[in-house]
């Protein structure tokens, strides 16, 4: 394990130039959340059609892992359901608690499961006081998700 | 050049070759520290203050002869000025709310400063909320170091006390006690100082401080966890109230009342830390033997080494003073386009432990409008070596997320 394989080429790029950056001019739901630990701070806001993420939107200060975990997750979650999140959701965290020797085989096929670009986290297993930083954005999905559920 | 590469040796965390450079957040242990706990512990340990049988006594003797160790390193006139607490933050709860809630009240104000770490601001703020008093701050300028123009015109009749560090575990400054605690008597305000970074690293003496109370811990001394000292000005003691109640404390109890021990008992409610006294003895032993004029030289002499080594690196900025006057041996760095965390991250890769966050200070962090740094903190183990590796991650650092390129 180095340190390439923790800061791979993607996550770098997504901490550079984080997708979905800004503010939803009329957010159906919207949370925010800091890592009291760290500081590192992330809000959501999403908007939804017929049940599907029509819109979402991110801001926020921190660390590569926290910033690019989120803005990997905003591609993930656009035009998914909730369940669909959940089951991604569940997805994530179960890649991020496996053992760091294994290596996680994603099945594409199945629906709403696909990580795609987040698969890149992995190397965070690694680094358990890390861990924290990539499951912040999520966390406060979840939370803007209970706002309304 | 003070070399005191010798020392390393009796740090046994150091042997498997960590660069060890947060000891602002916490020291490591030197072998005659460990050793004297050790051997009190199977020797001579017993509860204090209570038991009629010799191995109380000899219990009670070495905790009281640790109290006269800290006494004369602090320079303190009467062993009975130590008290000892669990740390410092316990020593300035200790006067925020056994001095502050006596003290103050509506119309009063507290005076603090923007740069102080959160155990300095939030009693405070705690206080300030329970008695109406108010909370104001003395800013920082420009050159990092306390608005002291700004500070005098704060003072007035209606500030109570000022709460202000000794030794900033950010910027590393050392804000000028002597001056603020004189025109702070000269208003009749109280002055406690958290010394949490400043014994550590200097030689403290109370008298020529001037302030009314300083709050400091062993664990950044050398010594273990656990304790910490409050030292107060007799008369200042004796305006403060117990903060906690309990057994040891007291002179007489009855259903409905009690009346206090003396000082400084009076503030020692419970068993105190007794194995861990006689290790902050051995501390203040061990950092005497070195000397602390060449504990702080050699300090500063690794911050001007790692400050000109620093000075070329890409992306680098210093969050402090880039000279050595009144300062101490504290870097905090933001490597522009990498996050300190990530910084720390690498360095830990290459052997280098370096705190990176806020450092307990929001405050300070927001006024220098970063999110958080990465902190490089200096002690007698360090050695021109250990700021090669830091240098060595930091460049590391830089290539790795495209720094300047």
């Amino acid at each position: 394990m180095s340190l390439e394989d923790l800061y791979r080429e993607v996550i770098l790029d997504h901490y550079r130039n984080p997708r979905n950056k800004g503010h939803l001019e009329n957010p159906d739901v919207k949370a925010e959340g800091v890592n009291p630990l760290c500081g590192d701070e992330l809000s959501i806001e999403l908007n939804f059609e017929d049940d599907r993420v029509s819109a979402v939107a991110i801001d926020g200060q921190g660390c590569s892992i926290s910033q690019s975990s989120a803005s990997m997750m905003t591609e993930a979650i656009k035009g998914k359901s909730r369940s669909e999140i959940e089951t991604l959701t569940q997805r994530f965290r179960d890649m991020m608690s496996l053992d760091g020797e294994t290596e996680i085989e994603l099945d594409p096929d199945r629906p709403g499961a696909v990580l795609g670009d987040l698969e890149s986290l992995q190397g965070v297993r690694k680094y358990p006081v890390r861990i924290k930083c990539a499951s912040l954005g999520w966390n406060v999905l979840l939370e803007a998700l209970g706002e309304t559920g | 050049m003070t070399d005191l590469s010798h020392l390393k040796a009796d740090f046994p965390v150091l042997a498997n070759g960590v660069h060890f450079l947060d000891s602002g957040a916490s020291s490591q242990k030197p072998i005659p520290v460990l050793e004297a706990m050790d051997r009190f512990a199977r020797t001579s340990y017993a509860n204090v203050h209570r038991g009629a049988y010799k191995l109380s006594v000899a219990s009670t003797d070495a905790y009281e002869a640790a109290r006269a160790r800290v006494a004369g390193f602090i320079g303190a006139a009467d062993p009975r000025e130590v008290v000892f607490t669990r740390g410092t933050t316990t020593a300035l709860n200790t006067v925020a709310f056994g001095w502050g809630l006596e003290h103050l009240g509506p119309g009063d104000r507290i005076l603090s400063t923007e740069i102080e770490h959160h155990a300095n601001l939030v009693p405070w703020q705690m206080v300030a909320k329970r008695t109406g008093a108010s909370l104001d701050h003395v800013p920082m300028g420009d050159d990092f170091r306390l608005d002291l123009v700004a500070y005098e015109e704060k003072l007035g009749p209606d500030v109570k006390i000022v709460a202000v560090t000794g030794m900033s575990n950010v910027l590393g400054i050392m804000p000028p006690i002597r001056l603020i605690s004189d025109l702070a008597h000269r208003h009749g305000a109280r002055v406690v100082v958290d010394a949490a970074q400043l014994v550590p690293h200097t030689s403290v003496d109370v008298e020529a401080l001037g302030a009314d109370f300083i709050a400091f811990s062993s664990h950044k001394m050398l010594g273990p966890t656990g304790i910490g000292v409050l030292w107060g000005r007799m008369a200042a003691l004796e305006e403060t109230e117990p903060f906690e109640g309990g057994g040891e404390m007291i002179s007489d109890v009855t259903l409905h009342d009690a009346t206090w021990a003396e000082i400084p008992h009076r503030f020692e409610a419970g068993t105190p830390p007794i194995i861990e006294a006689v290790g902050l003895h051995a501390a203040i032993d061990y950092l005497e033997s070195i000397g602390m004029d060449q504990v702080l030289a050699h300090d500063l002499e690794l911050t001007g080494i790692a400050l000109d080594r620093l000075s070329d690196v890409p992306g680098i900025h210093i969050q402090g003073p880039t000279n050595l006057e009144d300062r101490g041996g504290v870097l905090s760095m933001s490597m522009d386009g990498v996050h300190a965390h990530d910084l720390a991250t690498i360095l830990d890769e290459g052997g280098v432990a370096v705190r990176s966050g806020h450092h307990c200070a929001k405050p300070l962090m927001r006024r220098l409008g970063v999110a958080a740094t990465a902190r490089a903190s200096f002690y007698v183990y360090n050695t021109e070596e250990d700021i090669d590796a830091l240098v060595g991650g930091l460049r590391q650092a830089g290539e790795l997320f495209g720094v300047g390129s």
